[in-house]
């Protein structure tokens, strides 16, 4: 067992020594992959973040109720009993048409605009506040306040955190996008760096299968160097994405400060840096794999 | 002719003598349409020492590609220690190979590593641990003479050292059979003795050598059984010395 495992880590050593036979080759063919996986994921960590954010404000969301002008007190009773007795809603606040032009004038200068209407232009309102905070069971409470007779109006507060969610859909598709396809990439770097390889070694692939080595034997230092290469790019992709959030939080706390909040990047979590290390290699070792299929069984002694 | 007694007695101490390589009828044309081997057969026996000859392009290589499989015969058959090797499934070669040891006309040592690792690679394929494996190439080295070059660069050795190294190689994971072709093709007359020397050696302790070769001097030395090739086609050879004549052609 530990013989086969020192046989392991030689091949892997010797790997390592071709890759960096020429050290600047070596770092700049690991550069590449890293930049090429470092795109799709550091788009896919902003994402997380847009997320984190979206959620952190449309905390708590509501539905306003807007009755039409003519509204009866007695039928505004009839709609606020509907709504408590609304098994979906946890909470109901109802703001009187007066109270709420007076809010207006309060809160804004526009007291003369105000005064010299000659009826108040504000409608009865109800603020409902749900039991549930899914988009979709809000959409369907949204759907049926709606239909509530003397509702003229009803709108979810949600609202921009829909459309905020659609972006982020749109960004999440877009990030799949582009890591399908520098994926491709990364693997088609891989096969032609083994592609190479193979050749400069045709002599020593040649003599090994004339004095007995089995395919396996011969494929596995080069299904070594793919996923090898592959690892140090995903790291190098690590570094570059962490050093690119950790750059952006600057000028970001400045931004952040002007909408008096504290918005701060978080760099990839453990998991996701994880699952782009295996990946990274997993391509690495797939574009070498593809590629002593393709180009070793044309080696054959004479 | 001393050796000869000896393996003479190993072999009628043993009682029936093992065939260690047997052709039958082997046909090989190439797909360029050239006949390279036309019905030929023969048998070696275990622990032999053959010598095979003929004139450039009667076929002396293309035989010995047949017993490595590197080459496949169009019809007959090509028996290594009882096994069919012209029938034998892509995946099983190496292994038969392993039990080969083969000494290449153009040498095929790799010039991106050392003396002591050119060695090394047939154990390495074989899988063998670092300490058994040094050894063994130090042995082998040693045999041949090589173990003070070990560190140096094939290129940098002559003809005759190239060729003892590709020995060394050939022989380091202790085939049952050895095969060499031209072994002494572009060497003086002392450079060949000592390697027919080194081959006689393997000879003494068991090992079946095929060795092609149209150097006059080697083939009157001994009184080894000569297989003789002329234009794919096995000669009757009278004047071969055959005290081994048990694993004679039919």
């Amino acid at each position: 067992m530990r013989h086969v495992f020192t046989q392991h880590f030689g091949i892997l050593r010797r790997v390592w020594q071709r890759m960096f036979a020429s050290k600047l080759a070596g770092f700049f063919n690991i550069l590449v992959i890293g930049i090429a996986i470092s795109l799709p994921s550091g788009m896919y960590a902003l994402l997380q973040n847009a997320q984190s954010l979206a959620a952190q404000f449309s905390g708590t969301p509501q539905i306003s109720l807007f009755l039409s002008l003519d509204t009866k007190a007695e039928e505004v009773d009839r709609v606020r009993k509907r709504l408590a007795q609304h098994p979906d809603i946890a909470r109901v606040e109802f703001v009187a048409r007066t109270k709420a032009l007076e809010k207006l004038k309060q809160n804004t200068s526009l007291d003369d605009v105000v005064d010299s209407l000659n009826q108040n232009p504000l409608p009865d309102a109800f603020i409902v506040y749900p039991k549930q905070g899914e988009a979709e069971s809000l959409d369907a409470l949204r759907n049926d306040l709606a239909k509530l007779e003397k509702v003229e109006h009803a709108q979810l507060d949600s609202d921009w955190a829909h459309k905020l969610n659609a972006l982020l859909k749109f960004g999440r598709f877009a990030v799949a996008i582009l890591a399908s396809l520098l994926s491709l990439a990364l693997i088609t770097i891989t096969f032609n760096t083994i592609r190479l390889q193979i050749l400069t070694r045709h002599d020593e692939i040649e003599v090994a299968k004339l004095i007995g080595a089995t395919n396996s034997f011969i494929r596995r230092p080069f299904l070594y160097f793919g996923a090898l290469q592959g690892l140090l790019g995903g790291i190098a992709a690590w570094f570059i994405v962490t050093a690119e959030l950790l750059l952006l939080n600057r000028p970001l706390g400045s931004l952040s400060e002007l909408y008096a909040s504290q918005f701060v990047l978080h760099t990839l979590p453990i998991g996701d840096s994880l699952s782009l290390l295996l990946l990274s290699t997993y391509l690495g070792w797939l574009g070498a794999w593809l590629s002593v299929a393709q180009h070793l069984s044309k080696i054959e002694p004479r | 002719m001393k050796n000869h007694l000896h393996i003479d007695e190993a072999q009628h101490g043993y009682g029936v003598t093992r065939k260690m390589i047997s052709f039958n009828q082997v046909h090989k044309r190439y797909p360029s349409g050239y006949e390279a081997l036309k019905n030929v057969s023969f048998d070696i026996a275990e622990g032999e020492m053959v010598f095979l000859t003929g004139h450039s392009g009667a076929g002396k290589s293309t035989l010995l590609k047949l017993i490595a499989a590197i080459e496949r015969p169009n019809s007959g058959s090509v028996l290594v220690n009882n096994q069919n090797v012209g029938a034998l499934k892509s995946g099983a070669l190496p292994y038969l190979r392993r039990n080969l040891g083969i000494v290449f006309q153009d040498h095929k040592l790799l010039f991106d590593r050392n003396v002591f690792d050119n060695v090394l690679l047939p154990l390495q394929i074989c899988g063998f641990d670092h300490r058994e494996s040094s050894k063994r190439v130090r042995a082998a080295l040693d045999k041949v003479n090589l173990l003070k070059r070990e560190k140096a660069n094939p290129i940098a050795l002559s003809g005759g050292e190239q060729q003892r190294l590709c020995i060394a190689r050939a022989i380091v994971n202790r085939p049952s059979i050895l095969l060499a072709d031209e072994p002494t093709g572009n060497l003086d007359a002392e450079y060949a003795q000592e390697i027919m020397a080194i081959f006689k050696s393997f000879h003494q302790v068991g090992v079946t050598l095929l060795i092609s070769t149209h150097d006059e001097s080697i083939l009157q030395d001994s009184g080894v059984r000569i297989l003789t090739l002329r234009h794919g086609e096995l000669q009757h050879n009278p004047s071969s010395n055959t005290s081994a004549s048990s694993g004679q052609q039919a």
